[in-house]
């Protein structure tokens, strides 16, 4: 059974009451859950965030399933995530996220069998003045070649 | 030509960051002024100094703001720090760059609106733009300009970062509040508008990050001052995210109403040698294309870019040189709409699956001459027939790329393949 560190949980109740309303406090409590259970949330998390918030499972629910920085299922080691609008696109950010797909044998938004990586493509990320570009986790990786992104995720330990 | 850096003149300074030098470079030094006038006196500076809303609207900054109710009854400032339109990275450079300034114009703005919180709600990507934020707060906290009667003044503020977590349409305003209330982040019926009722139901100023940040130079030098940067109706300079293929990329702040050429040949340096301008996408994705004959003749102000069909919108420059397929193109961008409509309104939610549907099936070869048709006839249906401009904002680019690029389209069907002869990658 899912439960958050007592400094994770200690984070949420001080989150209850940090906004003008409790409500507000479910979206940086799922980025904390997320950050305690490998990158991703799972139904089991929103049934303890619920008890924990004191607050209906659906009103969290709904909140996940809206945005699509919280994870749905388990994402490898290193979220790769490379833009694919039209500035990237222009700069080879498609061609990009073909070859990483490529040289790490990843299927989009399937995490690798060593479980090192997880490949998507994603909308703007306001890079677009130094495009290609990828985000790694927080990361953002700027000005990229193939082989640059590639060396890149290679020294990643 | 040189750039006129109104606000970004120390962007390239790391000490700016630190409150210690920003305050070397005159940081604060306006709020002190600010504090010392009526909170009146500074809506009618801004009114009067034609400041537009910088994050994609151009409302008037100052009539927002005297949209509130004169009643005494507790109201919000929430910077709108969701960049997400598509070629725009100004927002984040401001904030990397000078979260000072950002949190001095939010004090500023929200003494003249008599606001005691605030927040600025950046997109969760921008990790770098959430830290920077928070550790200069901190900071303003220390040095006692946030909290309890700020500067001996008498003014109470409070300021806190809120992170979304992946939502284009939370830069909606409407949507950015239904967020900030721990909710899906769907934009709300309007009228009531924010300033009436907002964040709680309560009174709610929502303004970009570089409007807040305009509003120090305007309280600086006067209204009069700033309007001798641009044009009558668009006073002031604007930061330019300029992207795509022109050889210098990034940021550049001008006066409105600078030629559109002298951006891309002059600042960004034009194209790789043997490439041309093809088309001009001059506001971010959900502005009208311009042709290369078009974006020749543009200036970069909110009134010649609305006569010529399209808008300034976020002020994002995405220029394409010859070697782009406009097919191609619209598929990256009719994807990321369909991707991004939040389901709400039927026409938006339909219209927007629609369109990218259709468009794919061009460019996997199964367009049908009538497709074309098609495209218009879904877009007129998409327009003004929904909750927030989201719709609009899909249908706008499908009706330009269409009406302006018909050849590449006909081409396209008729082929089975691209009229520009380069390696396409679908996108489905």
């Amino acid at each position: 059974m899912f439960r958050l560190s007592q400094e994770g949980e200690e984070f949420v109740k001080n989150e209850l009451t940090r906004y003008e309303d409790r409500q507000s406090a479910i979206l940086p409590a799922l980025y904390r859950v997320q950050k305690e259970n490998d990158g991703w949330i799972s139904a089991e998390c929103i049934t303890y965030l619920s008890g924990l918030m004191d607050m209906p499972a659906r009103l969290i629910e709904e909140v996940f399933s809206f945005y699509t920085m919280y994870n749905k299922k388990p994402v490898g080691q290193y979220h790769v995530q490379v833009c694919t609008n039209v500035s990237c696109a222009m700069n080879g950010g498609r061609e990009l996220f073909d070859a990483l797909c490529k040289k790490f044998n990843a299927t989009a938004e399937e995490m690798t069998a060593d479980g090192r990586f997880t490949f998507s493509r994603v909308e703007c990320l306001g890079s677009c003045g130094t495009a290609p570009m990828m985000q790694v986790n927080d990361d953002y990786h700027e000005d990229l070649t193939n082989d640059s992104a590639i060396a890149l995720l290679n020294g990643m330990k | 030509m040189e750039e006129t850096k109104l606000l970004s003149e120390h962007y390239d300074k790391a000490e700016y960051k630190t409150l210690d030098g920003y305050k070397k470079h005159g940081g604060y030094e306006v709020l002190k002024k600010a504090f010392g006038m009526d909170p009146k006196a500074i809506i009618a500076e801004v009114k009067d100094s034609g400041l537009r809303g910088r994050g994609g609207a151009g409302f008037p900054t100052g009539v927002k703001w005297s949209f509130l109710p004169d009643n005494g009854e507790e109201r919000y400032l929430l910077c709108n720090a969701d960049e997400g339109e598509p070629g725009t990275f100004k927002d984040r450079l401001m904030m990397e760059a000078a979260p000072h300034q950002l949190i001095e114009g939010m004090i500023i703005s929200a003494f003249a609106i008599n606001s005691k919180k605030s927040y600025i709600y950046i997109r969760g990507e921008y990790s770098v733009c959430i830290d920077t934020c928070r550790r200069a707060i901190k900071e303003a906290y220390d040095a006692g300009l946030l909290g309890k009667n700020i500067m001996g003044s008498g003014f109470d503020h409070d300021m806190d970062v809120y992170v979304g977590a992946g939502a284009y349409i939370c830069g909606e305003e409407t949507g950015m509040i239904s967020s900030l209330e721990g909710k899906k982040g769907q934009p709300k019926l309007k009228p009531p508008f924010p300033a009436i009722k907002g964040y709680l139901g309560k009174p709610t100023i929502v303004n970009n990050v570089e409007t807040l940040a305009a509003v120090i130079p305007i309280v600086k030098d006067g209204a009069a001052a700033y309007r001798k940067f641009g044009t009558e109706k668009s006073a002031g300079t604007k930061l330019f995210s300029v992207s795509g293929n022109v050889v210098k990329p990034g940021n550049y702040e001008v006066p409105l109403g600078t030629p559109l050429k002298d951006i891309i040949y002059d600042l960004c340096g034009g194209f790789k040698p043997g490439r041309k301008l093809k088309a001009v996408i001059p506001g971010g994705s959900s502005a009208p294309v311009l042709t290369a004959e078009e974006a020749e003749r543009a200036t970069m102000d909110y009134e010649n870019l609305a006569e010529m069909g399209s808008m300034l919108g976020s002020g994002a420059i995405i220029v394409m040189d010859d070697s782009n397929c406009m097919v191609d193109m619209l598929s990256v961008i009719m994807h990321f709409y369909h991707h991004e409509s939040c389901g709400q309104c039927t026409p938006c939610r339909e219209g927007t699956g629609w369109l990218n549907k259709i468009v794919h099936s061009i460019q996997s070869g199964q367009g049908r001459l009538q497709d074309i048709q098609l495209i218009e006839k879904v877009s007129d249906h998409m327009m003004g027939r929904t909750i927030c401009a989201l719709s609009d904002a899909a249908a706008m680019p499908a009706l330009s790329f269409v009406k302006k690029f018909r050849d590449e389209f006909e081409f396209y069907v008729r082929e089975g393949r691209s009229k520009i002869t380069k390696e396409v990658v679908s996108h489905a």
